[in-house]
C-alpha cells in the first residue's frame, strides 16, 4: 500500500532558484525509502515539504490521503512524523532525558509516562544513564545522534525520516548509528525516509532508492541494480560513489 | 546614478515595513499570551534570566546614576541658592524617567541581544523546525515566556532601581554634600508622589515588552550563519533602545499631560 505520494511538486526560493523541479515518486507503507544525491541537489528542501515546513508551490503531498495543503488535516498529517535532523537539533536548554520527554509528551501527556518512555528510549538507544541528567552541550556528537534518534523515536511515528545520518561522524561512530539506525527500522516496523548522500549508507539501510538530481528524481530501484540501471546519471553516482571504482573516472 | 528621492522613498517603505512587521508580530505574540498551552518551565527561566540575572548590572546603573544625579543637582542649584530641592529632584528624575529608562536600556543591552542570539542560532540548528515536528507552536514556546517575563521583571527591576538609585542620591548627598540625614529622608518622602512610582512601573512593563517583541522578532527573521545571528543581535539592541526611548516620550506625555 502506496504511503506518500509526490505527485508533481515544484518548489522555487524567492531568489527565484527552482530546488523541486516536477518532482514525482511513491514510497510504500513499511519500507525504507534512500533519497540519494549531491549536496544542493534537494534533498533537504524535498524533506522540508514533505513535513510542511516548507510551503510547495505546485502538485501535492500526501500520506494516506491526507494532503500537505489541507489545513484542517495539517496537525493529523504532521503527527505521522518524526525527524532525525542532520545537526540533532536537541534542544539546548533541555537536558537529554528532558528533551527525550519533550518529544514524548507529543502522544502522552502523562509526566510519569513520559518520564518512562524517556528512559526506556535512552537505554534503547545504547545511551547510559549516566549523560541522562547532561545537557547536549555537554555530550559527543555521536551521543547526541543517539539522544536525537530517541527523541524521535519517543514519538512513536508512522514514518521516521532521518536526514544525514552520518553527517559530521567519524566512519566509526557512522557505522555504530547505521547499525542502530537498522536495529530501529526493524524494530519499529515503520516508514522510513532517509536523506543521504552517502551512497554506503543507503546500501546498508535502502529497501529502495531514489536519486535526486537538479530537483527531479531521475531513477528510482533498488541499489543492486544502480550499477547496471542503464541510467547515466545513477550509473556515474554509483561509480564515483564507490570507492574502489573511483579510477573509472566518473562522469558527474 | 540612482535618484536620492527614489532610495529616499524605497528607504521610508522598508521601515514602513518593518514596523508593519513587528506590529503583526507583536499583535500575534500577545493573543498567544492569553491563549492556552503554558510552558511553565520556560516561563520561569526567562523570568530567572530576564529578572534575577539582569539585577546586579541594573543595581550597578541606578547606584551611579542616583549619585551622578545628586552631584550635578546640587552643583547646578547652588549658582540659584536651591540647594535645598536635590532631595526632590532626584527622587523624582530616579523614579519618573532615570529608573526606568536606564533599567529598560541596561535590560535591552542584556537580554534583547541574548534573546535574538538564542532564538537565531535555534533557527540555525533547525530547533525552531524540531519544535514544529513536535507539534509545538514556536510562538507559545519561544515568544510568549519571553514576552511575560519581560512585561513582569522589569517592573520589578525598576522598582529595585528606583530604591538603589535613590539611595545612591542619599549617600552622596549625606556624606559628600553635608546634608542631614533626617532631613533628606523627609524631604524625599514629602516630594514623592504615587504616580511618579506607578508612571515609572507602566513604562518598565512597556519597556520589557519591547526588550522581548524586538529581540524575538530579530532571532526568528535572522538570516542563517553566524553573520546572520550577529547581525540580528545587533538589530535587536539597536531597535530594542529605539523602542524604550520613542515609549518613553510618549508615555510621558500621557502621565504628565503635556
Amino acid at each position: 500500500m502506496t504511503k506518500i505520494i509526490f505527485d508533481n511538486v515544484f518548489k522555487s526560493f524567492d531568489s527565484g532558484l527552482r530546488v523541486l523541479n516536477n518532482l514525482s515518486v511513491r514510497i510504500e507503507e513499511g519500507e525504507s525509502h534512500i533519497i540519494l544525491g549531491q549536496s544542493g541537489c534537494g534533498k533537504s528542501v524535498f524533506l522540508k515539504c514533505l513535513l510542511g515546513i516548507m510551503p510547495i508551490d505546485s502538485g501535492d503531498i500526501t500520506v494516506d490521503g491526507i494532503s500537505v495543503r489541507d489545513e484542517n488535516c495539517y496537525q493529523e498529517y504532521l503527527r505521522k512524523f518524526s525527524i532525525l535532523f542532520q545537526g540533532n537539533a536537541l534542544f539546548d536548554s533541555m537536558t537529554i532525558k528532558e528533551n527525550v520527554i519533550f518529544g514524548a509528551n507529543r502522544r502522552n501527556k502523562d509526566r510519569k509516562l513520559c518520564n518512562k518512555i524517556a528512559e526506556e528510549k535512552l537505554l534503547a538507544v545504547g545511551l547510559e544513564e549516566r549523560v541522562f541528567d547532561l545537557y547536549p552541550a555537554e555530550i559527543s556528537g555521536g551521543m547526541q545522534k543517539r539522544a536525537a534518534l530517541a527523541r524521535a523515536i519517543a514519538v512513536e511515528p508512522e514514518i521516521l525520516l532521518f536526514d544525514e545520518p552520518t553527517s559530521g561522524l567519524d566512519p566509526i561512530t557512522g557505522g555504530v548509528i547505521c547499525n542502530l539506525l537498522k536495529d530501529t527500522i526493524k524494530s519499529l516496523d515503520v516508514t522510513t525516509i532517509t536523506i543521504t548522500h552517502d551512497l554506503r549508507v543507503a546500501e546498508f539501510l535502502a529497501d529502495r532508492v531514489s536519486l535526486l538530481n537538479k530537483g527531479n528524481i531521475v531513477w528510482t530501484g533498488c541499489i543492486s541494480d544502480m550499477q547496471k540501471s542503464g541510467n547515466e546519471f545513477a550509473e556515474n553516482f554509483y561509480h564515483a560513489s564507490n570507492v574502489i571504482s573511483l579510477n573509472k573516472k566518473a562522469k558527474i | 546614478m540612482a535618484n536620492p528621492l527614489s532610495t529616499l522613498g524605497k528607504y521610508t517603505l522598508n521601515v514602513l515595513s518593518e514596523i508593519g512587521n513587528v506590529s503583526i508580530f507583536a499583535a500575534t505574540g500577545v493573543r498567544h499570551c492569553f491563549l492556552p498551552t503554558f510552558y511553565w518551565r520556560e516561563i520561569l527561566r526567562q523570568i530567572m534570566i530576564v529578572g534575577f540575572y539582569s539585577l546586579p548590572i541594573v543595581g550597578l546603573t541606578a547606584i551611579f546614576a542616583g549619585m551622578v544625579l545628586a552631584l550635578q543637582t546640587y552643583v547646578g542649584f547652588t549658582r540659584f541658592n536651591a540647594e535645598g530641592a536635590v532631595a526632590s529632584v532626584v527622587v523624582i528624575s530616579i523614579t519618573r524617567e532615570l529608573g526606568p529608562v536606564f533599567a529598560g536600556l541596561m535590560v535591552a543591552g542584556r537580554v534583547s541581544s541574548s534573546i535574538a542570539a538564542e532564538i537565531g542560532s535555534m533557527k540555525v540548528s533547525e530547533q525552531i523546525d524540531a519544535l514544529l515536528t513536535l507539534q509545538v507552536n514556536p510562538f507559545k514556546f519561544l515568544v510568549v515566556p519571553r514576552i511575560i517575563a519581560g512585561v513582569l521583571m522589569v517592573p520589578f527591576l525598576v522598582l529595585i532601581a528606583d530604591i538603589i538609585g535613590v539611595m545612591g542620591g542619599f549617600i552622596v548627598s549625606t556624606t559628600l554634600l553635608d546634608f542631614s540625614v533626617g532631613s533628606y529622608i523627609a524631604q524625599t518622602i514629602q516630594n514623592m508622589e504615587t504616580i511618579d512610582v506607578i508612571s515609572g512601573l507602566v513604562k518598565a512593563s512597556v519597556f520589557g515588552f519591547c526588550v522581548a517583541v524586538f529581540g524575538c522578532y530579530n532571532g526568528f527573521y535572522s538570516n542563517l550563519g553566524a553573520k546572520g545571528v550577529g547581525d540580528a543581535t545587533t538589530g535587536a539592541v539597536v531597535s530594542s533602545c529605539i523602542g524604550i526611548l520613542i515609549f518613553n516620550y510618549l508615555l510621558t506625555a500621557l502621565f504628565f499631560g503635556i
